[in-house]
């Protein structure tokens, strides 16, 4: 059991270290419902993300849960329920 | 099928000058940008120097999400693209997607990103290794980028011939150009600076290890012996002459006229060098007589015997000192991928302004008997024909001859 | 119009060196790929390849040959020399000037590199590396242009030379590439092909972090699944392909057996992503119309098309839409098969390599199988030729590439004197 929780600004500054900053309004607490792509992330930004989050979090995710994972709230719940389950 | 081709738009990122003009003006002026290298320390190298290209902001210029996926020579490549296009009056996203290819020379690829990846790896692991790796660093990333930001969808292509790439690359772009594409965007920019590229080209055997910047590469010297490496190189928009004038293209540089490429025999064989070969298909294919050429871009390679091949290739076609030859490139160092491109653009410009830059801080050797431009420029009007040059290492020899274009605008 | 023959054939793929035993694999239906030999595979995700099994000096080079090469270089010559063999002639009555070379490469000494970063950075250690620890032609590997300067030397070829790379497009490309230069009259003779030794941790793990290769590693006989419902990836090849190409009219008059005719090239960009593919397969669709365009072939005459076929999801969807695009209701009848499901993605070198398939197919009239094809997929509802090898006279060919950069290309082959 951790008690580490996963954030909208965990995801934001992870996205930005790995794949920049988008053009508009990119990863905020309203657009957590918007689709990766639609705020400039594409899945080659999410695949990048996704093992930055394994590495500093060590943890394996899901490949078949994240190939359904298309929006900001879905990852960080992902991550937050493996860190439980962890 | 043998439709004039003509160059309309040129984007320069060279060591002493961002864009054409700045680039111009420093080579005119012999300002150099071969210093002592900073983008790391040196010191344990036997090679110091280096033209590197200072005052590049790529956040400035590119979006956000292409930095991290970019290596330095596709950043620098992607705003000599825009620079050449914007030159050239051309807004790519107006034009028919098809109409446009891109034809770019390699040598390294993106090696720094290389460099960082495999450092990734080695040091902390697989799964450090970033997703933008496989294709951050490959030869064909900078055609692949450039189509993307510009919507380029016609023929495109990538080729590596050390440095006389950037020759053949436009030839590429000439010959799809020819086959109905109305417009190309060619040339090559370069840049593998770091520890891993440098470790790299010391084991060339070809790099100088002068620590004066002002002497430490001098073709056709006596003091030669080894080069300089730089980053940059040129980018340029060619279009069928057609349709250049149908739009009313605000500059026609010139047209590329003529090309040859040749590979020297195996060593030892007793069979000449390619090189004369080379020069001497440009100017058949150009139709034109050695007569006719006003200036030589020579490849100046800087190490004694490869410079004697150049001035007796040279001499063999035009005769002792029968035609100024200049190397500019003393001002920027060798730009590998980049270099001939650059020497491309640098001869437009000479066309265009009928001056022949000098090849900076070269005492002639007194056995070449070539009419080196040295010292301060030479004007020379009309400058109607220029002829540049340019080898790889392994035996690459290109030669594209320019000449003014003579077509009537609409 | 000058025409361009192909008049010789090296091969070095997976399964085995030469020519022939490269056609014996691909109608045996039998696959090449298997766990990773080369290195300890067990860190990755994908842990499988289809190697080569090369002995360099049993291949005739020499020990200062073996060393100053990396293996892809070494791949290149060797099969140059098979191509030159093959045709049946040296070259001596030809102008050497117009006598060149063109080899393909998306990789370039990338399994080189990798060793020797590993050595001259001391395990990573060391940011400033340590460049008297290198191997004394470092140089080559960096500059990939080494690999075509060797088979000149090779083959005494002094006329134009260049690597072209442009991904996983170069085989297709290079060969394009020599046939444009001999058709414009630049050159008589060209060699040209292309050749990929990628299997090293580098990109193994650069493709691992895009998912783009398959981790069926309890399977690798079975992992390389084009057009399968159950495809999940690619899996990494190694290899070559030369050919010697020669105008028409110079390659009949000397008697020289004409294997094929290069009727067609074109290549297209998506200009849309440096990895993916939009599912509608427009600009691929684009590249076989004007290839088509040039050979002079209508859509109803192709025979067979010698397809990507990576075995990754949206490429294989991808190029099903493009054939159908471009080959209208042709497509449903025309057998599309992807050898790669038997000997892997060996990246710039498979181009070339799927052109000696598709000329073999027409030589010997069988049409090699698309492997593991087990289980239908409804986005993929073309004839694949699936698990067998069918015999089929085979008069004209297409073959298609697609590679990261988005290029896209494809390449018209007919029989000489014409398709029916």
């Amino acid at each position: 059991m951790s008690n580490t929780r996963f954030t909208v600004d965990d995801l934001k500054r992870i996205l930005s270290e790995g794949s920049g900053e988008p053009e508009g309004v990119g990863l905020r607490e309203d657009t957590v419902d918007t689709e990766f792509t639609e705020i400039g992330y594409d899945s080659l930004a999410l695949l990048e993300t996704n093992s930055r989050i394994e590495r500093e979090y060590g943890l394996r995710l899901d490949e078949e849960l994240l190939e359904t994972t298309t929006t900001p709230r879905a990852l960080i719940r992902l991550v937050n329920d493996q860190l439980t389950s962890a | 099928m043998t439709a004039t081709v003509v160059v309309t738009g040129l984007g320069v990122a060279a060591p002493n000058g961002l864009g054409a003009e700045d680039y111009w003006n420093a080579v005119l002026r012999g300002v150099s940008g071969i210093d002592r290298l900073t983008r790391f320390d040196p010191t344990p190298y036997p090679a110091t120097l280096a033209g590197e290209i200072t005052g590049f902001d790529a956040s400035a210029s590119l979006p956000g999400r292409l930095l991290p996926q970019t290596d330095r020579m596709t950043q620098l490549a992607l705003v000599g693209a825009d620079c050449a296009f914007a030159d050239a009056g051309v807004r790519p996203a107006e034009l028919p997607e098809y109409d446009m290819g891109v034809v770019t020379a390699s040598s390294s690829g993106g090696f720094e990103f290389g460099q960082n990846e495999l450092r990734n790896l080695w040091a902390k692991g697989n799964e450090y290794v970033s997703a933008y790796q496989s294709f951050a660093w490959f030869y064909a990333v900078n055609s692949g980028q450039i189509s993307i930001r510009n919507g380029m969808r016609g023929p495109s292509g990538v080729v590596v011939s050390d440095q006389a790439g950037g020759l053949d690359a436009v030839a590429q772009a000439r010959r799809q150009i020819r086959k109905g594409t109305p417009l190309m965007m060619s040339g090559g920019i370069d840049a593998s600076l770091c520890p891993w590229g440098w470790a790299a080209l010391i084991t060339s055997g070809r790099l100088s290890t002068g620590v004066d910047p002002a002497t430490a590469y001098l073709p056709f010297d006596g003091r030669a012996a080894g080069h300089v490496p730089g980053e940059g190189g040129a980018l340029l928009v060619l279009e069928d002459a057609e349709a250049a004038l149908t739009r009313a293209a605000p500059h026609i540089y010139g047209e590329v006229a003529g090309y040859g490429a040749t590979f020297d025999p195996a060593p030892g064989s007793g069979r000449e060098p390619g090189l004369r070969a080379a020069i001497e298909r440009a100017l058949e294919d150009a139709g034109t007589r050695p007569a006719e050429v006003d200036v030589v871009f020579a490849d100046a390679a800087a190490l004694p015997e490869l410079d004697r091949v150049e001035v007796e290739a040279i001499t063999a076609v035009f005769g002792p000192r029968g035609v100024p030859v200049t190397a500019p490139k003393t001002t920027t160092g060798r730009l590998y991928s980049g270099a001939a491109a650059l020497d491309l653009a640098t001869a437009l410009l000479a066309m265009r302004d009928d001056v022949i830059p000098p090849t900076t801080g070269v005492r002639l050797a007194e056995d070449y008997d070539i009419d080196l431009v040295t010292g301060a420029p030479r004007l020379l009007a009309p400058l109607r024909t220029a002829l540049v040059l340019a080898r790889g290492q392994g035996g690459f020899n290109s030669a594209v001859l320019v000449r003014e274009f003579r077509g009537h605008r609409g | 119009m000058r025409q361009v023959a192909i008049t010789g054939i090296g091969v070095t793929a997976p399964g085995g060196v030469g020519t022939k035993n490269f056609w014996d694999l691909l109608t045996s239906g039998r696959t090449a790929t298997r766990r990773i030999s080369t290195f300890d595979p067990s860190p990755f995700r994908s842990q499988i390849a289809a190697e080569v099994d090369f002995d360099a000096a049993a291949a005739g080079l020499s020990p200062q040959q073996e060393r100053r090469m990396d293996r892809a270089a070494q791949f290149a010559v060797v099969t140059a020399l098979e191509a030159v063999a093959d045709s049946g002639t040296g070259f001596d009555d030809v102008d050497p000037h117009r006598f060149g070379v063109t080899i393909g490469s998306a990789v370039g000494a990338t399994t080189g590199l990798d060793t020797e970063y590993r050595t001259v950075s001391d395990g990573g250690r060391l940011e400033l590396v340590d460049h008297r620890y290198a191997v004394p032609h470092l140089y080559n590997y960096l500059v990939p242009s080494s690999f075509s300067a060797e088979v000149a030397l090779a083959v005494g070829a002094e006329g134009p030379n260049t690597v072209v790379s442009t991904g996983c497009t170069s085989g297709l490309d290079a060969v394009g590439h020599a046939a444009e230069l001999i058709r414009e009259g630049s050159a008589e003779v060209m060699v040209a092909g292309a050749t990929d030794a990628p299997i090293s941790p580098i990109t193994v793990a650069c493709f691992d972090a895009i998912k783009a290769t398959t981790p069926r590693n309890d399977d690798a006989e079975h992992a390389s699944r084009p057009f399968d419902r159950t495809r999940n990836g690619f899996v990494l090849g190694e290899g070559c392909a030369v050919f010697v190409l020669e105008e028409l009219g110079r390659a009949r008059a000397r008697g020289a057996h004409v294997y094929a005719v290069v009727a067609g090239h074109a290549s297209r960009c998506n200009a849309f992503h440096m990895t993916g593919l939009r599912p509608d397969g427009r600009e691929m669709a684009e590249a076989i119309t004007v290839a088509l365009g040039e050979a002079g072939i209508n859509p109803d005459q192709v025979d067979y098309v010698n397809a990507h076929g990576s075995g990754t999801r949206q490429n294989d969807r991808h190029e099903t839409a493009a054939i159908k695009r471009s080959l209208g209701e042709h497509a449903f009848r025309v057998p599309v098969s992807s050898i790669k499901s038997m000997v892997g993605h060996s990246l710039g070198a498979i181009g070339s390599i799927e052109i000696a398939a598709s000329v073999l197919a027409m030589e010997h009239g069988v049409v090699p199988p698309t492997a593991n094809l087990t289980t239908p997929d409804p986005e993929c509802d073309l004839d694949y030729v699936p698990i067998t090898a069918r015999e089929l006279r085979v008069d004209t060919v297409v073959s298609v590439g697609s590679g990261f950069g988005g290029f896209q290309t494809a390449m018209v082959l007919t029989k000489p004197g014409g398709a029916r």
